[in-house]
């Protein structure tokens, strides 16, 4: 077994027994973590694998979590159907786009800009719709929640950790296969030259195509978690600007196009921010801004002097 | 509805348009001389609308004669700022640009709350309150004066890149980057030198439109949005098409606030956009990539 495995395996052992040691503040920041890994894999296969640099994701989260929260909402079905519609809806959002996009030959920066525009699109224009609540936000009604309802996926805390577990090692499994696919390569070719890979034979409508559709899909699934674990939803949260944003600071400032760049980023961003959040409380410092000032500052210097990310940095430090 | 009141609606629109415009014009200039999209313009604006409710609070100078001061030392920062910190970054994948503006937007937002407090401040005249009639039209005496300061600022700048040298020399960069630099260009200066004329551009506009909305910290990223939104529908790029997609933007908020709901004006922004990137993708008045 090689070094990276052995590793990894520590890790996921580690990570199976954490709730046994750790107190409800732990764990939730825990949660965060995973689930901010799992949501940056699903972006990086867009932009770290196809190249296609989407600043729009929390359209995917956001209509994930709304597909889903609807219909437990107002049918009282659990997310087991609902993460399916949600899939479906959000590939269906992301091929129609990925198509007006690349039948028109929209790419780069405009694909980035197309891709911000659908997300506060939808944001506004879900403000204007009743039916899920409007500005005003949706909210899922709250069981019991020291019972494991899994049908209803109500529970403790814990469960929601052990979920989130499995979805982000279940995202690293399958982008680590994908990788490896033929489609990866493809991939990486469009990603590095697209008229040569257009050259060599390589539909790139297509792969682009799959590409968005399964980074949407996986996105999908996140929001699906979001709307089951916070049981609100607001327009003005879930599709804003600034939830794409959190969306993909995790893989680049883990290293985009890495495997596990997007799971070393979300845990360090997550803990650098509960961390400044923490010691702002300790130092009795109320002050609105003082907290995303310093993040910014650190975001800062890690785009400028470690360009690729962490992960390269760290994985050659670790000799994997 | 009377014709009068969608007359008027439309030319508070098209005033306000220009100084989106001058606003617009600033993100496109950079654009299209070092391909760079600034994510942190809004956030300027925001700045320079704070720099001018500070200077009316402290010494009761008007935004509008607060312009060169308020422009001359945004075009230095934007120099200083370009040289330093945004020039390592132009041959960089664009998700490392994003992300250097994005953490350069958050600290200057939050500077800005930790500063000034989330509470709405405003500059308070005289002419605010007071209006020209023209027949029927009534037109806000502020909103005039920022859109004519706003269309004398882009002016001169069309002047500056075809009638001066160094901004002959700027165009040599955006169109040949390669050439440019072959006939002997400074590069780093003159895109330092186009940083700088963007960012005075803002201060300009952040200036006139200090006269005419509430200033809260919160405003940039709207602002960064929308200056997107105007630059594509106009042109990347291009100079006219910032001005004219600021018009129009301008006017269509205006118009489905009138119509539909004043909540949903963004939403027709931005389905403009979507619909001018899928039909024309280089805007309505830029060249073909």
């Amino acid at each position: 077994m090689s070094r990276a495995r052995v590793l990894l395996s520590l890790l996921l052992l580690l990570l199976l027994v954490f709730p046994a040691f750790s107190g409800p503040y732990a764990l939730s920041v825990a949660t965060l973590i995973l689930y901010f890994a799992y949501t940056g894999q699903a972006w990086n296969v867009m932009m770290g694998f196809a190249g296609q640099l989407s600043l729009g994701h929390s359209l995917f989260a956001g209509l994930g979590a709304y597909a889903a929260g609807a219909l437990f909402f107002h049918f009282g079905i659990g997310p087991w159907a609902g993460v399916w519609l949600a899939m479906a809806i959000c590939a269906l959002a992301g091929v129609l786009i990925g198509f007006l996009a690349f039948r028109f030959g929209i790419s780069g920066v405009y694909f980035a800009l197309l891709t911000i525009a659908f997300a506060e699109f939808t944001r506004v224009g879900f403000d204007h719709i009743d039916w899920l609540g409007g500005p005003g936000g949706m909210f899922l009604k709250v069981a019991q929640r020291d019972q494991v309802d899994l049908l209803h996926f109500r529970g403790p805390p814990v469960m929601y950790y052990y979920a989130m577990l499995l979805l982000a090692a279940g995202a690293l499994a399958v982008c680590s296969w994908l990788l490896r696919s033929k489609t990866g390569y493809y991939w990486q070719a469009i990603r590095e030259n697209e008229e040569a890979a257009q050259a060599l034979g390589i539909n790139t409508f297509r792969y682009k195509l799959a590409a968005v559709a399964i980074s949407s899909a996986m996105t999908a699934i996140s929001g699906v978690f979001f709307a089951f674990y916070y049981n609100n939803l607001f327009p003005e949260q879930i599709f804003n600007i600034s939830r794409s944003i959190e969306i993909i600071l995790g893989p680049v400032i883990g290293g985009v196009g890495t495997l596990f760049g997007p799971v070393l980023g979300a845990a360090l961003l997550t803990l650098l921010a509960e961390g400044i959040t923490e010691l702002m409380q300790a130092l009795g410092w109320e002050i609105p801004g003082a907290k995303q000032v310093f993040y910014g500052f650190t975001l800062l210097v890690v785009v400028m002097f470690l360009p690729n990310g962490i992960w390269p940095y760290v994985a050659k430090k670790l000799r994997l | 509805m009377s014709l009068d009141l969608v007359a008027n609606v439309v030319v508070s629109g098209v005033l306000t348009g220009l100084v989106y415009g001058l606003m617009a014009l600033g993100l496109s200039v950079i654009f299209g001389v070092m391909r760079l999209v600034n994510f942190a313009h809004g956030e300027m604006m925001a700045i320079a609308m704070y720099a001018a409710v500070v200077l009316f609070a402290a010494f009761g100078l008007d935004p509008f004669l607060a312009m060169p001061a308020v422009a001359a030392s945004f075009f230095a920062l934007g120099y200083v700022l370009q040289r330093g910190l945004i020039n390592p970054f132009i041959a960089r994948p664009e998700h490392s640009q994003f992300m250097l503006l994005v953490a350069a937007a958050m600290i200057l937002v939050n500077a800005l709350l930790m500063i000034f407090g989330p509470d709405a401040r405003n500059v308070q005249t005289d002419y605010q309150l007071e209006s020209i009639a023209i027949g029927k039209l009534l037109i806000d005496k502020a909103r005039l004066y920022a859109a004519g300061a706003a269309l004398l600022a882009a002016a001169a700048l069309f002047g500056f890149f075809r009638f001066t040298l160094t901004g002959k020399a700027i165009r040599a960069c955006a169109d040949n980057n390669l050439g440019a630099r072959v006939v002997g260009l400074n590069l780093r200066h003159l895109y330092a030198l186009t940083f700088g004329l963007g960012s005075a551009c803002v201060a300009i506009a952040g200036c006139a439109m200090a006269v005419l909305v509430e200033v809260t910290p919160s405003l940039g990223p709207g602002y960064t949005l929308l200056a997107f939104v105007i630059v594509i529908v106009g042109g990347l790029g291009s100079m006219p098409g910032a001005l004219l997609g600021g018009v129009l933007i301008g006017v269509s908020e205006a118009l489905a606030g009138l119509w539909i709901a004043p909540s949903a004006k963004s939403m027709f922004s931005f389905g403009l956009l979507i619909l001018v990137l899928i039909l024309r993708p280089q805007g309505l008045m830029g060249k073909r990539p």
